[in-house]
């Protein structure tokens, strides 16, 4: 690999470290990141096909409240630098991508312990009305995040072109590599489940198994399915009473 | 006196900011500088005296957290009241702080399931089923959808809770929120269901019948066969509400995830998934 491109790896897994704290632009979704970094490794394919691949098994991971999901940054960027730098395949990428989300997700709750320094410093600088140094404490703390992505990806991108990297990967037998592929198949349910769950509302499971029964004997696609589903959102609650009795109660206050 | 307004620019600098907000996340107060760091602008516009400024950053530094692009409404309203203070209305820090207290939770439970529940799932498992195909269109698609309805919650939020300034308080316990959080739950669901028939794959491909037929050609059942005659999808459905039942007895996601792994290995090598 050449300096160019290690160079811009860090870059890439600087912005998706810092994307994976923020949680605005979704650049450490898998589906952004490993497009990115295949981009920069001149193999986009491959990365937008991890990336898809991955998106789907993390769909349900979220950051809500104070829990923290699993880091899809640094197991999109790590993964794909395997797969296409130590030529991988695309079973092997998603094998490694689960270890390596949990190790990101310690990294990451290290990284949000040490940013309570930062906020004591903050506080310090509040009693002076410093403006800058509260800007610079929080702008230092989210490099700090890309940094947390950038550094391993740079070390695992250095590593995978020794053939290190490549011939452990080697070592894992078939029947392992194999039933880990076919587990990738089905383990998007948790993702699915972690979904489910979040709305949970009993009352509203009817849609859901709709959704199911409807996709299983048709071909609509998921366009299709965004649009169907959006129209009986509307039904519902045009229809339900529990929206047009309190409307009509509102109208009466309004007409006193 | 001159009456203190925040300008545009103001605004505009504090719509920019507030994409960092959870920037220096951390333990203790989560997303309090990065809230302290929105408003800035808004801080240096409306108090001149240093001790002011001092009070009013304090102020922000205080514990916050809710769903991010639900934040913007929030900061809206402080502005607004912050903007009443400067001017010399009776505005304690308690009331400021209990308004941002007051929203932050309500509002994170709208924000939540409307945009980790719903929008995101939906915009990436739509992005992902394209990617799969080696297509660019795929992450394209999620990143500008997803980014488009971003920025204009953040922008019309921070706007409209400017403008509303306290009146948003009262707002809050009408329908429409409620109703725009149920919507989205039905339509979330109901393509989580299509997602579970269709973009899983499980595949049992154990024997249950040989045997040649009438016209010589052998016909073999799989349970897979069976299972997919009862109805398609059955297998991933039944697998999707055990994870369910695991995940709320607080079993860990990555521990699940793990375990399906071992499901997986453990189910090819007995042959009894392919």
């Amino acid at each position: 690999m050449s300096t160019f491109e290690i160079v811009m790896v860090a870059l890439v897994a600087a912005i998706c470290g810092m994307g994976s704290v923020l949680d605005e632009g979704q650049t450490h979704r898998p589906l952004i990141a490993c497009t990115l970094i295949g981009l920069v490794l001149g193999d986009v394919k491959t990365g937008i096909i991890l990336g898809g691949t991955l998106e789907l098994m993390a769909l349900g991971w979220m950051n809500v409240g104070a829990s923290m999901a699993p880091d899809a940054a640094l197991a999109s960027v790590v993964s794909t630098i395997l797969v296409i730098v130590g030529h991988q395949s695309i079973g092997a990428g998603i094998a490694v991508a689960i270890p390596i989300a949990a190790a990101g997700q310690v990294l990451t709750i290290f990284v949000r312990t040490i940013t309570v320094f930062f906020q004591h410093l903050a506080d310090k600088y509040a009693e002076s009305s410093n403006f800058k140094g509260i800007e610079l404490c929080h702008f230092i703390a989210l490099l700090l995040q890309g940094l947390r992505v950038a550094l391993p990806a740079v070390l695992v991108a250095v590593a995978a072109e020794t053939g290190l990297v490549t011939s452990l990967l080697n070592s894992i037998p078939e029947v392992v590599t194999r039933g880990l592929q076919i587990a990738g198949g089905f383990i998007v349910v948790v993702g699915y489940a972690m979904v489910i769950n979040m709305m949970s509302a009993k009352y509203l499971m009817p849609f859901f198994f709709l959704g199911f029964v409807v996709a299983a004997f048709t071909g609509i696609n998921l366009v299709g399915f965004g649009i169907v589903g959006a129209v009986l959102a509307i039904l519902y609650i045009q229809l339900n009473p529990k929206y047009s009795a309190q409307s009509a109660a509102v109208e009466e206050i309004d007409e006193l | 006196m001159e009456e203190k307004k925040l300008t545009k620019k103001d605004l505009n600098s504090m719509f920019v900011r507030s994409w960092f907000l959870l920037g220096s996340f951390n333990f203790e107060r989560m997303q309090s500088i990065g809230f302290c760091v929105s408003l800035i602008p808004a801080i240096k516009r409306l108090y001149s005296k240093k001790e002011d400024q001092k009070e009013a950053l304090k102020r922000h530094l205080e514990f916050f957290n809710t769903q991010p692009f639900i934040s913007a409404p929030i900061m809206g309203v402080t502005a607004a009241m912050e903007e009443q203070k400067a001017n010399g209305q009776p505005i304690d820090d308690a009331t400021i702080s209990g308004v941002k207290v007051g929203l932050m939770g309500p509002l994170a439970g709208v924000g939540d399931p409307i945009y980790w529940g719903t929008l995101r799932p939906v915009l990436a498992a739509l992005g992902a089923s394209i990617a799969l195909t080696g297509s660019i269109v795929g992450p394209l698609l999620f990143f500008i959808l997803f980014n488009v309805c971003r920025l204009a919650t953040k922008w019309y939020g921070l706007k409209y809770g400017y403008e509303k300034g306290t009146e948003i308080v009262s707002d809050m316990s009408g329908n429409r929120l409620r109703k725009l959080t149920e919507s989205a739950s039905i339509l979330g669901l109901f393509v989580m269901g299509a997602l579970v028939s269709k973009w899983t794959s499980l595949n049992v491909p154990l024997v249950v019948s040989k045997y040649t037929g009438a016209d010589g050609k052998e016909v073999i059942t799989t349970v897979q066969m069976i299972l997919d005659q009862l109805m398609p999808g059955l297998l991933p459905l039944l697998l999707t509400f055990l994870c369910m039942k695991l995940l709320k007895k607080k079993v860990n996601a990555i521990a699940l995830i793990f375990a399906l792994f071992a499901v997986g290995i453990i189910g090819y090598w007995l042959g009894v998934l392919a």
